[in-house]
């Protein structure tokens, strides 16, 4: 099953919203709320960094018997050094963002941290697209 | 099974639409022009009875006949009781008023959550960081989480509320009484009435019955005003009293880094935030499903925004006098604070417990979704589109339930009759 959205650059207050919608369908489908919690971090996390960053891009949510599939793609700047970005702490986020209380240079380190694969694939003055994927291959529970 | 505090008066339901909207859990329909509450999605925070024009939703609770079956009554109201009488009434004046309506004694819930303040603070001080602790004092808040977050109930405190804490007391304290104990909440709250009757955590209460405090109002402001000579029952400082509004408890905690919050809409967006692992920075979370805490509860009388006016003159009265926590150590070993059992989730939501069969039905809840107006007006009796099209996939509702595809049914077939209209059988047709 496949989900799509679009996600605006323009307001931080409606970032968010497209991860929102998948954390509920997460608990409709019964899905362990472990699982939940960690796919709602990750989306969330990298959701925020195409509003903060990139002016927003398109998401794709697939839903299979055995993962969740989040492709997060934006036509923002690129990351220049990724390896630097990797790091806890390290964030280029606006002034006006981090009065928001995002850009605390998290981000990536949480989008790795919980989910089970990350891959970012980034080109400086393309985009970058974000690539998570969580394992639902739990014993009993499928 | 289910037990509510939160009920429908079938008499006064004019079947209109206003209350399934505001349904934080999406727990009612319109159904055979009648509101029906979904009791397994209830968790009796009373937005239904606020928003109900016609005052056909109402919160029960135990008829006051009740203490004749017992030997010795103790009555243990909510400091939200100090806040429905104005502030030069003393809290002596009312307790002896309260005492005085047919109960042998009188324990502040103040106190009791004196009590729990301390039991947080012990619990803040090794929690794990990253993770706000999330009170446990707001039933509706327990059941919100168990329902709709289950991913954050290792992190709700695993602690009995003030109410329930105050009736263990109680019953430790008379232990040794003859005959039978009586212990009666006086409660804003509706879904307190439940909580006593299906608690979350232990299995049974020690509080015997509530009462509302908007149903014995009547008698007990008569009494307040009758009383001759006040006894000094009031033993509760002014954090205790603070816990009847918004950040009360919130701040009585040893923490730089607390958030209270109020109403829940505002809750629920709080939980959603928390989930999403956007709130680092917070030791420690209050939440109160009410307008301004538990004075805003559906069994109050006074505005809940007068009430916490007066609630804060009672606090720095009796700062001013020197008030302090005075804790009757000697019982706080005895009773037990911490719940018996950790909570499980209640998974309502859930589609079916088959994942397969789950995605199945999301799938087609998707189809049928996308064939919706999505005006989410509420004709059909469910809250938005997207839940009417849970309601069908779950078998509970109809496409034609919704009127704009009834109406495009309609026209579908009156086309069709139109047509029909200018054939006819061979043997009828005439040339002209």
């Amino acid at each position: 099953m496949i989900f799509e959205y679009q996600v605006s650059g323009e307001d931080y207050s409606l970032a968010g919203r497209a991860s929102s919608s998948i954390k509920k369908k997460l608990k409709q489908l019964g899905l362990p709320s472990d699982v939940i919690k960690r796919t709602a971090i990750s989306m969330y996390e990298a959701e925020i960094n195409m509003v903060i960053h990139a002016d927003g891009g398109n998401i794709r949510v697939e839903l299979s018997s055995d993962a969740i599939n989040i492709v997060l793609m934006d036509k923002g700047p690129g990351i220049p050094d990724l390896e630097l970005a990797m790091q806890e702490g390290y964030s280029t986020a606006s002034e006006a963002a981090r009065e928001l209380g995002f850009g605390a240079g998290l981000g990536l380190v949480n989008i790795k941290k919980n989910s089970d694969h990350m891959n970012i694939h980034t080109v400086v003055g393309e985009g970058t697209t974000v690539s998570i994927i969580l394992n639902l291959a739990v014993e009993g529970t499928l | 099974m289910y037990f509510h505090s939160v009920t429908l008066d079938e008499s006064k339901c004019k079947g209109c639409t206003v209350c399934i909207k505001g349904c934080p859990t999406e727990a009612i329909r319109v159904q055979e022009g009648c509101a029906h509450i979904i009791p397994e999605r209830c968790i009796d925070c009373g937005e239904c009875i606020r928003t109900c024009p016609h005052g056909a939703k109402m919160a029960i609770s135990d008829p006051f006949t009740m203490l004749e079956d017992y030997d010795y009554t103790v009555a243990i109201p909510a400091p939200t009781l100090y806040g429905q009488f104005k502030d030069t009434i003393s809290c002596n004046r009312i307790l002896t008023g309260l005492k005085s309506l047919g109960f042998d004694d009188v324990y502040e819930v103040a106190v009791a959550a004196e009590i729990i303040t301390e039991k947080t603070n012990a619990m803040l001080a090794d929690k794990k960081p990253g993770f706000p602790l999330i009170s446990s004092s707001c039933p509706v808040v327990v059941r919100l989480i168990q329902s709709r977050f289950p991913s954050l109930l290792d992190q709700l405190a695993p602690v009995i509320s003030p109410m329930e804490l105050s009736a263990r007391i109680v019953k430790e304290r008379e232990k040794d009484r003859p005959g039978k104990i009586g212990v009666f909440f006086i409660s804003p709250c509706a879904a307190k009435v439940t909580a006593v009757k299906t608690p979350r955590g232990f299995e049974k209460s020690a509080v015997d019955g509530v009462f509302g405090i908007k149903d014995i109002y009547k008698s007990l402001s008569k009494a307040v005003n009758e009383v001759e000579k006040e006894e000094p029952l009031s033993k509760a400082s002014y954090v205790g009293i603070s816990w009847a509004r918004t950040d009360g408890e919130g701040s009585a905690v040893y923490s730089e880094n607390h958030i209270s919050v109020d109403g829940i809409n505002h809750v629920i967006d709080i939980l959603e935030n928390i989930e999403n692992g956007h709130i680092q920075d917070v030791d420690f979370v209050e939440l109160m499903s009410c307008p301004a805490g538990c004075v805003g509860g559906p069994m109050t009388v006074e505005n809940p925004y007068i009430a916490k006016t007066r609630i804060y003159n009672r606090e720095s009265r009796n700062r001013e006098k020197g008030g302090e926590v005075r804790n009757p150590v000697s019982l706080k070993e005895k009773v037990s604070f911490e719940w018996d059992y950790k909570l499980e989730s209640s998974s309502i939501y859930q589609l079916d417990p088959d994942y397969q069969k789950a995605m199945q039905m999301m799938e087609e809840m998707e189809k049928i979704q996308e064939g919706l107006p999505g005006l989410d007006c509420g004709s059909c009796g469910a809250p938005s589109c997207r839940a009417l099209a849970e309601d069908i996939v779950r078998g509970n509702a109809s496409e034609t339930d919704c009127v704009f595809k009834l109406r495009e049914k309609i026209r579908e077939l009156t086309h069709e009759m139109i047509e029909l209209e200018n054939y006819m059988p061979p043997g009828l047709y005439k040339k002209p």
